[in-house]
């Protein structure tokens, strides 16, 4: 490939996690592409949200690494912006929509530095575009899950960055809210950002996404959608266990000893 | 001498003039230990690791024993220090256990507490015997012994509690992502680790605060129970902070004031049921999450349904009779609805004060304009949404009724009118009955007016 690293927004080399030793990731090895709107998708438990978490340095590397236009650096890791699972907090924290928002100017505040005026503008334009201005003052335990969903990718958008990693944005969420983030992604993409999604309907993937990741605890296929997201791959990538590789997997598990160097 | 006016005071009134300068010691230490339980407590309590406070006070025992041991003097600066090494260790401890062992987070809580205690009774125990007990008073470390502030203890406390207070203000945003959402918090670029670590330091510091007044044993009571008590009253972080605060404080104060009235009541214990009193009161008295404001509005919500409910069939019954003023008598509802005479009494009497009913002969009860109106709307909501049970869910029409029956009560008109969208064009009842007017045609369909 021609493309120079600079211009490649995320990429993961030869990378390989282990939770207690047990490998969930195998020598995943991917390049994104630019201003595309990819797809991950595979079996529960297949690693997909490993991937974004070790994108993301939230997870040991047992090896590999991973460079953000080129750079390997934490401070490279900022211009990412990243959307969790919406049950990865407790909703009923003492906080408002507005204020979880403003949490994604926080990294580009110093230490112990208040959001000012701007970043309070930035976070209403942000609820605006998911459509959330109303509930700017809401507690966050009574917003729906939709709601909920939105305040979180509104947050994204807070970070004002060009690459999202999102975590499952469409997992139990109403017709309205899917319809609504689908269009924001679409208009990200306009923009020229790079946005990675995790995603569990296979069903919408053709209508969604540019390019697709197969995943199942290593890369399946990875390609633009009409060449990748084919029954061949499809089939690789659900059907059939993979026996020698999950046994392998079974035995490192029980005999504790690591699969690379020792995960910390 | 004392002048005659403080002499002949009660002694209930008599505090507040702080008789002596040991009184004046005893309440700030209180107030200062409460304040900052109340401050860091509250974080501990929203990151789930209530128990952590538990584990480091009862971890802070060997630390104060070996403290004396090693300088032979009760210094409070020197058993602070102790104190605060001691509470470092465990929590290393525990989380050394939790990472490099099977055992989960709550087993490591339980081992290090009851390991550090146990060690602290031991020393505690050796230096009893070892002829030092007369001096040291180190016992006085499980319970707490507020009466044994001094002014040289206040300095340090004082400026513990002030650098607590000061470093919340300073790292509230920090403390605040990394309490909601750690991963996030390092997904932006915060030095999490860090965060996570001055916020674990500052909770040891506030434990090590209430060591001498309150004792190893009861300082995780006075760490969470305030921020569980604020967190009744407001959905606002910095106000629960503020709250906690107060509540923290004034229970301090609470047990420093019981336990001058009487000598006998120890200081520590009655804090404790001071915080837990503050607790029950926001439990059951909070306006909007207390125990009472649910069960008000539990009651309402029920009156409100048995109001419709009477309206509902009272309505059936004029439609029948084909005059919408058609009297029904008390059986008559009876026979429909599963209630007793006298709910059924009362409901009614609610619904003659509101100007829905009132009475044609005694015991016959008809519909006002007002009612029927209100009878309308109840009717049509319960209808629509049987037929959207029918149409959109396919149920079948003898099992949709029941649904209904719950369903009607808490319809919004935004809901109703996306009722409407939904069944457009298809607004005939399953029962083969009339669906009164929409929200926007009233007049059209229904009885004369």
């Amino acid at each position: 490939m021609a493309t120079p690293a600079e211009e490649i927004p995320i990429e993961v080399h030869d990378l390989t996690v282990a939770y207690q030793h047990r490998p969930v990731l195998w020598d995943i090895d991917l390049r994104f592409p630019q201003g595309q709107l990819i797809g991950i998708v595979g079996p529960n438990g297949a690693g997909k949200s490993t991937l974004i978490k070790a994108i993301m340095g939230l997870v040991p590397l047992a090896s590999g690494h991973v460079e953000v236009f080129g750079q390997r650096s934490r401070q490279a890791l900022r211009s990412v912006a990243y959307v969790p699972q919406r049950e990865s907090v407790d909703w009923d924290f003492p906080t408002t929509a507005l204020d979880v928002v403003l949490m994604g100017r926080y990294g580009q505040l110093p230490l112990f530095g208040r959001p000012r005026a701007k970043d309070k503008e930035i976070a209403r334009q942000s609820l605006a575009k998911v459509g959330m201005q109303d509930y700017a003052d809401r507690q966050i335990s009574q917003l729906s899950g939709g709601q909920q969903q939105r305040v979180f990718l509104a947050r994204a958008l807070a970070q004002q960055t060009r690459v999202y990693l999102m975590d499952e944005p469409f997992a139990g969420v109403d017709a309205s809210t899917e319809k609504a983030i689908v269009t924001i992604l679409r208009e990200l993409q306009a923009e020229g950002s790079t946005i990675i999604v995790v995603h569990h309907d296979l069903h919408s993937v053709p209508e969604y996404f540019d390019h697709v990741l197969l995943l199942n605890l290593r890369t399946v296929a990875f390609g633009p959608v009409a060449t990748t997201f084919t029954e061949e791959n499809l089939n690789a990538t659900y059907g059939g266990r993979l026996h020698l590789l999950s046994d392998v997997t079974e035995r490192l598990r029980q005999g504790e000893w690591s699969a690379r160097k020792q995960a910390k | 001498m004392k002048s005659t006016t403080i002499e002949s005071l009660p002694p209930w009134l008599e505090f507040f003039t702080f008789p002596s300068v040991n009184v004046l010691h005893v309440l700030l230490g209180c107030i200062i230990l409460g304040v900052s339980a109340g401050l860091l407590g509250s974080f501990a309590f929203l990151r789930k690791r209530s128990l952590l406070g538990d584990a480091l006070s009862h971890a802070a025992l060997p630390g104060v024993c070996m403290a004396f041991m090693l300088t032979g003097t009760k210094n409070p600066a020197v058993i602070l220090c102790g104190a605060v090494l001691s509470c470092w260790v465990g929590a290393l401890a525990i989380e050394w256990i939790v990472k490099y062992t099977r055992c989960k987070e709550d087993s490591a809580l339980g081992m290090v507490l009851s390991v550090f205690f146990g060690l602290g009774i031991l020393l505690l125990t050796h230096i009893q015997k070892s002829g030092q007990a007369a001096q040291s008073g180190l016992d006085k470390f499980l319970f707490g012994q507020a009466a044994s502030l001094v002014e040289r203890d206040l300095y340090i406390l004082g400026g513990l509690g002030l650098f607590l207070c000061f470093v919340v203000m300073l790292a509230f945003k920090e403390f605040k992502i990394v309490s909601f959402d750690p991963d996030f918090a390092q997904a932006v670029g915060l030095p999490v680790r860090l965060v996570e670590f001055s916020l674990a330091t500052l909770i040891v510091l506030a434990v090590c605060i209430g060591l001498q007044a309150v004792g190893v044993v009861l300082m995780a009571a006075m760490l969470v129970t305030p921020a569980a008590a604020a967190r009744y009253w407001t959905n606002n972080l910095s106000r629960m902070l503020w709250l906690a605060t107060l509540f923290g404080g004034l229970s301090g104060a609470i047990g420093a004031y019981v336990s001058y009235l009487s000598v006998k009541m120890p200081t520590g214990p009655w804090m404790v049921v001071a915080v837990t009193s503050i607790f029950i009161g926001s439990f059951l008295f909070a306006p909007q999450r207390g125990a009472l404001a649910r069960a008000r509005r539990h009651r309402l919500f029920r009156q409100k349904t048995a109001k419709e409910n009477i309206l509902r069939t009272t309505y059936k019954f004029a439609e029948q009779a084909g005059r919408w003023d058609t009297p029904v008598s008390m059986s008559e509802l009876l026979q429909h609805r599963e209630m007793s005479m006298a709910q059924l009494r009362k409901t009614i009497s609610r619904l003659t004060r509101a100007g829905f009913m009132d009475e044609a002969h005694a015991g016959l009860f008809y519909l006002t304009a007002a009612g029927k109106e209100e009878a309308e709307r109840v009717t049509r909501l319960h209808r629509l949404w049987e037929l959207y049970l029918m149409t959109k869910l396919e149920i079948a029409p003898d099992h949709v009724h029941d649904d209904a029956e719950e369903i009607e009560h808490i319809l919004t008109p935004d809901l109703e009118r996306r009722l409407l969208q939904e069944l457009e064009g298809e607004l005939t009842d399953p029962h083969g009955q009339q669906i009164p007017g929409g929200p926007t045609a009233t007049a059209e369909g229904s009885p004369s007016k």
